[in-house]
Order: C-alpha cells, then structure tokens, then sequence
C-alpha cells in the first residue's frame, strides 16, 4: 500500500499549555487549533484551562474569555452571539456548528477537553478564520435574487398565498454559515465545482418561490456533472445545520425537478 | 514611524457599513451609474440588521385602515417631540413606496389571507392619533431582518456592485477646507492600507450598543462612524438618548422581539399581574418602549421582580396558540430555548431592559447630508459627507424610536442618499489632488495603536467603560449618578494611553481591530454621559428623577456634543424642525405624552 505523508509544514504540533487561575472552581480544557501565516510556524493545538464558574455557557463565551483574559492573540471571528449572523462558525467537539449556540456542557456529555478547530477543508487565513471567498463566490454564480419578466404592479406588493409563502420556510433562513458544506466529504473533495449543500439550498429557495419566474434557467445552471449531481446523499449536512434545516432534502427535491421535466 | 505602503482606489462614491442602509445606498448608488464601492468589516449578511425580528413599518392598510399621517403623528410623540419633524413626514410617507420595493425586490413576507403582506401591531402604532391600535408593522415571520439584509445583498449581487469585505475603516480623509475625500482602510486579510478617494462618503455604520455592558448589539457594534467623525473634528447629536429594550434575555440579553407582545404576549410581575396596565391603562404592553422599560424597572425597584433575586419580569405568551408561535414567533421560541433554556408555549421568558438603540449620532438632513453647526447655521452641510441608518440622526427617532421604524429608517434614506447623490455628483468626476500629507495623522494612530505597550489590555479597559456606562447612564438617572459617571468616564477614556495591544501581526490582527473599535466606542461614551449630565429634563429614554418632567421651555432642542482627542467635551444645540416639507400634514405642537 502507498504511503502518504503530510507535508513538514502542515503537521500539527503540540502548543502551548495556559494553566487555570489558581482557586479556580470548575475548570474545563479548551483545545485551539493555532496557526499564524506570519511567523513561519507550523499549525499548533493550544491548551486552556479555562474557570467556568466565571464564564458564560456558550462556547463563544469561553473562547470570549480567553481572548480578553489569557491569550488577546487568539484570533476568530464573532459578531451576533445569537446564532442569526453566522460568523463564528467552526469545528467543536468534531461537529461544525455556531459557537455562539452551543453550550459547553453540550460538548462531551459535559466532560472532558473540548476540541476547537476551523470549519474543514478550508483555506485557513489565521487560527480559527477561514477564507470563505470561494463559497461566497459559489453563493453569487446562482444569482440568488428575484428573476422576473412581468413588471410588477406599480403601487402595491406582488400577492402570494400563504400556501405558496410557507414553501419558501426551511430555505430562507439561511444564515450562510457554512457549516453544512465543510461538513460534506463530497464538498471536501469537489468544492471547487460542487455547490455544496448551503448554495443548493439558496437555490431551491428561489426555484421555490412563487414570485420567481426562472425556475427553467435556474434548473439549466445546475444540469452539470459537479454543481448539483455530486450530492451523494451522505446528509452530513442536515445533520449539522445550526439553524435545523434540511439541504439535503432540498437538493433531492431539485434532482426530482430535474427528473420530472426529462419526462 | 515607519513609512506605510498604502494602495489608492478611486470611486465616485464610498460607502461604510454594508448593514440594511449601506447596501441599500451601494446598490442605490451603483443602478444610478456612479462608480461604488462598500467597505464593510464583516461580510454583509453578517451585519446586525440580520438579527431585527419584529418588523418594518408602513401605513400600507393591508390588515385595517391605516394612513401614513397617522404613522406621522405616532412617530412624532414617540419621539417625545424631539425628531424633526420635516425628515418624519418624508420617513413615513416614503414608508409606502420602500416597503412595495423591498416586496418587489424579493423579500418573503408573511402573508394574509388574501395574498398581501402581513402587518401585526407594535409600540406607539396607533390610529387616528392615538385612538385606535395600527397593524402597521410588516413582517417575515420574526426574521424581519434577517430576510431584509439578505435580500438587499442579493440586489447588490444582481447590481454588480464593488464591495471590499473584512476591510476596516480607520479614519476619514478631510481637506483643510472641511470637505471629506475619503476613507482610509486596513484589509485584514492582508494587514494592508488603502486609500479610498471619493466624491462622497457615507457613513452607514450602525450604532455603539457596546458601549454598555448588557446590549442586544452585536460584538461588533462599535459605532465606528461616529469615533471616525469624532477624530475628524465632528459633534454627534442627542447622544444622551440610549433606547433600553423592555425584554432582552435575562443573562444573555439576546432580543427577544415586541411583536411577541404585538402577538398577545404579556409582561407579568412576581405576583402574575399584567402591571403595564396601571402605566399605560391603553396602550398596556404596547406602549412605546421607554414607558415600558421604566415601569418593569419600577416594578423590580418595588419588589415585584421574578426570580430568585427579584431582578427581572416574566414575558409570558403561553396562553397563545401553538400553532402562531409556530407560523409568527418561531426565531423567538428557538431564541429562549438555546439561551433561556425555557420552552414558551409552557413558560414564561424572563426578561430585562437591555440596552438595544441610539436614537443619537452623526447629524444629517433628511438626503442623509451630514450637518453642523457653522457660522451661526445650525443646518451647514459637511460637504462629501453623508450619515444614514442608526449611525445617522436625522432625527426621525428624537428622544425614543419606535419599534419597526428602525429597518424603516435604512431603507428610506439609504435611498434618499443615493437620490441625492446621483442629483448632486457627477459620475467619473476628476478629483482634486489630495495634501501630501493628507493620511498622515490617520497612520500615525494606527502606527501608535499597533505598537502600543502599556500595561492596560484592551479588554479592561473596555469592561471598565461597559461597567461605567451600565451602571451610571441607565434607565434612570440622576445628577448624582451621572456626575459620578461623566467622572469614570472621564478617567477610563485618558486610561486609554495606557493601553496595551498583544498581537504583532498584521494578518487579521483583531487584538487591534478591537483596540480601534474601543477608541471608536470611548468617544461615544464620553459623549452619550456627558450629554446626558446636562440635559436637566426628562424627554423619551432619558429619564432624570431629579428632573421628571419634560421641559420644553428650555430643552426642545438637540444637543450637540464634541470630544477632542485629549476627550475634552464641548455642548452646543441645533433646533428642532418644527415645519414639515408639504402641506399634507400640519407640524404636531408638543403635548403631554400619555399611552
């Protein structure tokens, strides 16, 4: 059999070890994946102890205090801390998910070190931050906004039924964390051409969309070997969505569009 | 210092803060031809107009009658007569047309029955002047915001417009002749400066929630404009008006929306009574919000608080159906399980006044041109320079907003900044060469920030400032309270010298990007408690008990308030508008305000 190694510079090492402030009460281990482009260093898990009794539930909070009390050069992004804005998505305890959302006791059955990484499988710009540039990029090539050829009336809204508005539930919420597909082998493997989950999803929301009157062109975008049909129905991607909805169930229903207008 | 390489952009047009109001000037901007570009901090979708819930109003009728004038009115005495009211009338006349545009643009409204978009009832809506209760407010479920900012993005995408994320803006570029010519930025990604040079630069750059220590703000509302406008010599208006939301989360004081109340939701004390009946006998729990923050901050004063310390209220919505919650609420129930651990259909979420809005800010006009008092004119435009959406003060808000009027307010002048615009400058225009050394006393805060070694963490000095501000410029205030205030203030922002940042490096260095947002939040501290010791009245949010009563006589004007450097504070004032733009609707004289 071949054997693989990983090139010298991307073997993660061991790293620095932050020790509990003496008296502390209810310590817990963070473990933090560390790397920093500048001082030519190989990636590092960093350890810190971290007192809970002084601390917020959520993961974020812990990560929140180690920046301000331990380490200020810890670097990730955050913005909301309530799990609508989508920036402090990473990989906790194995799971990618919202830092923000998820509580410490949570992770582990309550116990034990609790692992942080970047979102997987992608390019990372410094510790816990990901270039996104490519997923944003993969959002705007569905041109993901209302495509219509009948003016809209002048004075007053397009009607939609309820019936027709409770479609596009499950779909626009959406906070384009992520996290669904960094979870996706598939997406790991073919992200430059598969959409992934997240863009499929933003897809079908705009198929769905009884304003929309592209439905044609936009199934014509996604008839491609890559962009839609490397869905394997693996459905990591249901599984870790924060927000609880289902890509992988959008991505079947676009296949069966697919399917029903070849018959 | 060392000499700094910058990279030099030219647009017609900058725009800062890519939240509601800056994507909606950018695209705005960019369909009237002029060149554009939106520098934002973070990407756009992660701005917090994502996390408004309730709604955006506009008198559309879609659920009862409704007139724009009534919505005039309502705006007016919730703002305590303190907005002016020429801006008021173009707000919530423009309401109608914006509100159809966001429809047509693609925003997934609720729905009625027959198809249009769903209204439900917020604070202060009302009908015929306060006789009748308005179904003003539009809604996408309780993700109001979320669904708006998402849609103004994607018409940014199908707008082509330049946007430059994760760039941080450090100052404005203004010429010895007061007018603004750019922005300076640092990208970092790369830990590299660029130079923005425009015809114009607006400013959309949200509120500094974070000056306090419980906020609904996001992290990142640092009020960066206002600390850019602050440097650049500029005073910010009616800082002393701080908006406490009645019900953020206790502990974690995530917003729980007031459409739960316009839903039927009810706030109860310890002993079950819906108390808001005895202060505002019919408006009840959808009174404005400064009434309904003060009497749970009475209830809790008199003991009649929930919980094991008697410290918060109880927002109770299990008498609604199910099904609503499901179809109406959702964000919200999802919102108080994960940070509450409360299920709402079987319990009540407990809640607390938390600090959620500014009503005050950089002075604009109603084209979002930003104003000061010059030579004795108290409307003098800064030329170049535009302010919109929680950043700005126009003032639509004076001393209290309304819920529903704030997504309201960065739609309609994000759109007037860019009628404005596209009047006003010419797209391609040459631009007048810049001073040599026109970055300079930008790169030399900077130079000074990234190398600074003294013995105080950004982090202490921010939780001192978050402490101060919490404590000293709450709810209620008093002489007392406040003078010790403007004193802690006062001390925490000259302990900024000393000030201690740990990260080196230049690639996405947020060691430093939070030392310049506590810069950024300081000035606006110092402003909001100074402004606040001297308003010897009560008016909307700022409550004095030793002043109860609103004083017209003296203080129905805006306060303006300038902090130097050295965090020298000088007060001036600016009149309020009492005229309107048309005469469709007369000028609201101010009269006792009672819900």
């Amino acid at each position: 059999m071949a054997e693989f190694t990983l090139p010298k510079n991307s073997q993660i090492q061991k790293g620095q070890h932050f020790p509990a402030v003496t008296g502390a009460k209810a310590v817990r281990t963070f473990k933090v994946y560390r790397w920093n482009p500048e001082d030519g260093m190989n990636p590092r898990v960093d350890t810190y102890d971290v007192d809970l009794a002084a601390c917020g539930p959520m993961v974020l909070d812990a990560l929140i205090k180690i920046k301000n009390e331990i380490d200020p050069t810890l670097t990730f992004r955050r913005s909301c801390r309530e799990g609508i804005c989508g920036s402090c998505a990473m990989n906790i305890d194995g799971v990618n998910t919202l830092a923000c959302t998820l509580a410490i006791e949570d992770c582990g059955k309550g116990k034990g070190e609790v692992p942080v990484y970047p979102l997987p499988h992608m390019p990372v710009i410094k510790d816990l931050v990901p270039d996104m540039t490519h997923f944003y990029a993969q959002y705007a090539s569905i041109k993901p906004w209302l495509r219509t050829q009948t003016p809209a009336p002048p004075d007053r809204e397009r009607l939609q039924s309820k019936e027709d508005r409770a479609k596009l539930d499950g779909l626009y919420e959406c906070i384009l964390c992520a996290c669904c597909s960094t979870s996706c082998p598939s997406y790991w493997w073919n992200g430059e051409r598969y959409l992934g989950p997240a863009v499929l999803l933003q897809a079908h929301r705009w198929i769905m969309d009884s304003r929309d009157e592209d439905t044609g062109a936009r199934l014509d975008e996604l008839e491609d070997p890559f962009k839609l049909y490397r869905c394997h129905t693996i459905m990591n991607c249901t599984r870790t969505c924060p927000k609880g909805l289902n890509p992988a169930k959008a991505i079947a229903e676009i296949k069966q569009l697919m399917l029903a207008r070849r018959t | 210092m060392p000499a700094y390489q910058i990279q030099e952009h030219t647009f017609d047009m900058i725009v800062v803060g890519a939240g509601g109001a800056g994507l909606r000037a950018t695209f705005g901007l960019a369909q009237k031809g002029l060149q554009t570009a939106c520098i934002s901090k973070v990407f756009p979708t992660r701005s917090h107009t994502v996390a408004a819930q309730g709604g955006i109003s506009a008198a559309l009728g879609n659920m009862g009658e409704d007139d724009w004038r009534f919505h005039f009115y309502d705006t007016i005495k919730g703002s305590d007569w303190l907005g002016d009211q020429d801006a008021i009338e173009y707000m919530c006349r423009e309401a109608i047309p914006a509100i159809i545009e966001l429809e047509h643009q693609g925003v997934p409204f609720s729905r009625t029955e027959d198809g249009k978009i769903y209204q439900r009832p917020f604070g202060g809506m009302t009908t015929h002047y306060g006789k009748g209760t308005a179904q003003r407010t539009c809604a996408a479920a309780d993700r109001t915001g979320h669904a708006i900012l998402h849609t103004l993005y994607q018409q940014s995408l199908a707008h082509d417009a330049r946007f430059f994320i994760e760039y941080f803006a450090l100052d404005l570029i203004m010429d010895a002749d007061g007018v603004c010519r750019g922005v300076l930025a640092l990208d970092m990604a790369e830990g590299t400066l660029h130079l923005f040079r425009a015809q114009g630069v607006v400013l959309a750059t949200g509120g500094y929630g974070r000056a306090y220590f419980s906020a609904t703000s996001a992290h990142t509302c640092t009020g960066d404009g206002g600390g850019m406008a602050l440097r650049a010599g500029l005073g910010l208006q009616d800082m002393e008006f701080v908006q406490f939301h009645p019900t953020g989360i206790y502990g974690a004081g995530c917003l729980i929306t007031e459409g739960v109340r316009g839903e039927g939701g009810i706030l109860r004390n310890s002993s079950g009574e819906r108390f808001m009946e005895r202060y505002a006998p019919n408006a009840k729990d959808l009174a404005s919000r400064d009434v309904v923050s003060r009497s749970m901050t009475i209830e809790i004063r008199e003991g009649r608080g929930v919980g094991e310390l008697k410290d918060h209220i109880h927002l109770d919505l299990t008498h609604l159906d199910p099904k609503d919650i499901h179809e109406k609420l959702p964000g919200i129930a999802e919102s108080a399980r994960i940070f509450a651990g409360v299920d709402v259909e079987k319990q009540p979420i407990p809640v607390l006044p938390t600090v959620h809005y500014n009503m005050g800010g950089i002075p604009t006009n109603y084209h979002g041109e930003v104003v000061q008092l010059y030579n004795g004119n108290p409307d003098a435009v800064v030329p170049g320079l535009y302010s919109i959406g929680e950043a700005a003060c126009v003032s639509v808000h004076g001393a209290n907003r309304l819920g529903s009027n704030s997504l309201l307010d960065l739609v309609v002048f994000g759109r007037a900044v860019a009628e404005r615009c596209a009047a006003t400058i010419k797209p391609g225009a040459t631009h007048k060469p810049l001073a040599g050394d026109a970055c300079d006393k930008a790169l030399a805060n900077l130079d000074a920030l990234r190398n600074a070694h003294g013995g105080t963490p950004t982090s202490v000095i921010r939780n001192n400032m978050q402490r101060a501000m919490q404590n000293d410029a709450a709810v209620f205030r008093t002489g007392e309270t406040l003078a010790a205030g403007v004193k802690s203030v006062r001390d925490i922002h000259a302990s900024f010298a000393d000030v201690k940042v740990s990260d080196r490096s230049l690639v996405w260095n947020s060691d430093l990007v939070e030392t310049m947002e506590l810069q950024n939040l300081l000035g606006q501290a110092l402003a909001t408690i100074v402004s606040a010791e001297n308003r010897t009245e009560s008016r909307g949010a700022h409550a004095r008990e030793d002043y109860p009563d609103r004083d017209d006589a003296n203080w129905h004007k805006h306060s303006v308030c300038w902090v130097d450097e050295a965090g020298n504070t000088r007060i001036d004032y600016r009149p309020v508008h009492m005229y309107t733009l048309s005469s469709d609707v007369d000028v609201v004289p101010p009269k006792p305000r009672v819900y």
